[in-house]
């Protein structure tokens, strides 16, 4: 065993003791598992939500982008920082609503709002569609992650299982407060790899970080700025508009709001999670650095550049701690997925089917939903291939089909009925899963996989259909709302 | 909505809207081509905006509503 393997082994050890340890003292119900007895102040929710901005996805791919596309690459943190100052308003809405209707997942919110169970029914299926993809890059990202800091000792198929069955141990027997625990941890390392690889590697190889940039210019000046076409700026503004938007429709980190222990909390995260989307530069600087120090990586292959170059620049042992911090980026992230999905489908289907289901049996059968998506997971970590790119796009694409019923939703009273709801987000789906296909098409003509994550006008198209189908469907059906309103207080009344 | 809140729309329409400006290598600020900077630059204003939001917001005065 070398030494960078032995090092990322204490911190997968490290992770399994703290999400084990995390459960201590709380007697475990469903609110405790799912949003931590909606405890969680300040710190816990910055940490699970700055979880999402240092995903495998970020780390890897926020440096292969620079490397392989430039400045497209500032996408990432524009849509993230964009999304946290949208939060400040929407969020603590969702909070409060949720905490007044004990509320404790996504679907069930929607069903909720909407008064009605197929509603819930509809988000569950989505958000799950839409996490499985998610969850599949965290473990894919983290066998690349573990094979190549070890040096090839450990196969990318063998790192990814031992880290599905790491994630999916703590998050059965701790819910989200095991995420919580391992969050501190994540968030210690990636912080100190990710400065410390930002400032020294630009450093050593350019003699300063404004160097290296001149570098980059005299080579290849178009790295540097958004290009005339393809990824444009109308490419750009489009994409960071739809993914800030969708980003608090992802199960998971609507649920990361659920268990905030207050508005307040929510608010002043609000404020600082910004400034740590600054440390995403740190990540472009390295992609920049390997664009001249390491050139000739085709493709997805772009995406080893951080790795690459760390391998040419340090000791085995440095190796050992960036691969724990990116083998964490993975965890963290994963298990709340874990989470979300296994919640939302155990509260909107399970309960749904067997009303009379005890609070020991919903946890069972989250657990047991939680091992089956694993295992899914795994199964499609270990057998796809490069079409994970396109369920990438899918999965966003389809859960901002989510937006009009969520927005419309706030106001006291609703202008779209659950009818208009419900056609929209499935003509909004169809269009995306029709698209999608077609893309496959297009994407064997274009070179280069990356191009097609990218390419967001299907979900922004899709959108557009979807808010115009939810209009016209919810004016038609506006007298059968009545009428089953009238209904429900002659119930009421009889 | 409360008239403060209306502040938040500013990072949306600095950033994004003036975008076609600063789409350009030169200068370099801090050591960054000026695109970079321009996304860090509003990072930061993003978060300053929001501290200001938050502390004339009359949502977080007095105790936390339960």
């Amino acid at each position: 065993m070398n030494i960078s393997l032995l090092i990322i082994s204490i911190f997968l050890v490290l992770a399994l003791y703290l999400g084990i340890k995390a459960r201590k003292g709380k007697d475990m119900d469903m609110e405790q598992f799912a949003v931590g007895g909606r405890g969680f102040g300040t710190f816990f929710i910055f940490l699970l939500i700055a979880g999402e901005i240092y995903t495998t996805f970020t780390f890897l791919g926020g440096s292969g982008w620079a490397y392989s596309k430039g400045a497209a690459a500032y996408y990432v943190p524009a849509y993230i920082f964009l999304a946290y100052v949208l939060s400040y308003w929407l969020v603590p809405k969702i909070w409060r609503y949720s905490k007044r209707h004990s509320i404790i997942s996504q679907p069930e919110y929607f069903a909720s709002k909407y008064k009605s169970r197929s509603m819930g029914m509809i988000v569950a299926v989505l958000g799950s569609l839409a996490l499985v993809p998610y969850i599949v890059i965290q473990l894919k990202g983290l066998g690349i992650i573990v094979s190549e800091a070890s040096y090839g000792a450990i196969s990318p198929v063998a790192a990814s299982v031992i880290g599905a069955v790491v994630v999916t141990t703590y998050v059965m027997i701790s819910g989200i407060h095991g995420s919580a625990w391992t969050a501190i941890l994540k968030d210690f390392m990636i912080l100190v790899v990710v400065i410390f690889l930002g400032i020294y590697i630009p450093f050593h190889y350019f003699g300063g970080i404004q160097p290296m940039f001149e570098t980059v210019q005299a080579a290849k000046p178009e790295m540097l700025v958004l290009a005339d076409h393809g990824l444009s700026q109308s490419w750009f503004v489009s994409t960071v508009l739809l993914n800030a938007l969708g980003f608090y429709l992802l199960p998971q980190t609507f649920m990361v709001v659920l268990s905030s222990n207050g508005e307040r909390t929510l608010r002043k995260n609000a404020i600082a999670l910004p400034l740590y989307t600054l440390l995403l530069l740190f990540v472009f600087f390295i992609g920049y650095a390997a664009i001249m120090e390491i050139p000739g990586l085709q493709g997805a292959d772009g995406d080893l550049s951080l790795l690459r170059l760390a391998i040419q620049t340090f000791d085995p042992w440095v190796i050992g701690f960036i691969g724990a911090a990116g083998l964490l980026t993975a965890l963290v992230p994963a298990s709340v997925m874990l989470m979300a999905a296994s919640v939302g489908l155990t509260n909107s289907f399970f309960k749904v089917l067997v009303p009379s289901a005890s609070e020991t049996h919903q946890l069972i059968v989250s657990r047991l939903i939680i091992i089956g998506i694993s295992i899914i997971a795994l199964i499609v970590t270990v057998t796809g291939g490069e079409a994970l790119a396109i369920l990438n796009i899918m999965s966003y694409s389809l859960i901002t089909q989510l937006a009009p019923a969520l927005f419309c939703s706030l106001p006291k009273n609703n202008i779209i009925n659950k009818y208009g709801a419900m056609t929209g987000i499935l003509a909004g789906v169809l269009i995306v899963l029709y698209a999608t296909i077609a893309d496959v098409k297009v994407a064997t003509f274009l070179p280069g996989i990356p191009q097609v994550i990218n390419d967001i006008s299907t979900g922004v198209i899709a959108l557009l259909i979807n808010i115009l189908v939810t209009f016209i469907v919810s004016a038609l059906t506006k007298h059968i709302a009545m009428q089953e309103n009238e209904m429900n207080d002659l119930n009421k009344i009889s | 909505m409360n008239a403060i809140k209306l502040l938040l729309f500013v990072p949306f329409l600095g950033f994004l809207g003036l975008l076609p400006y600063a789409n350009k290598i030169e200068p370099y600020i801090l050591g960054m081509p000026f695109l970079l900077f321009w996304v860090a630059f509003w990072m930061v204003m993003a978060s300053v905006i929001l501290m200001i939001v938050y502390k004339f917001d009359p949502d977080n005065k007095g105790s936390d509503p339960e």
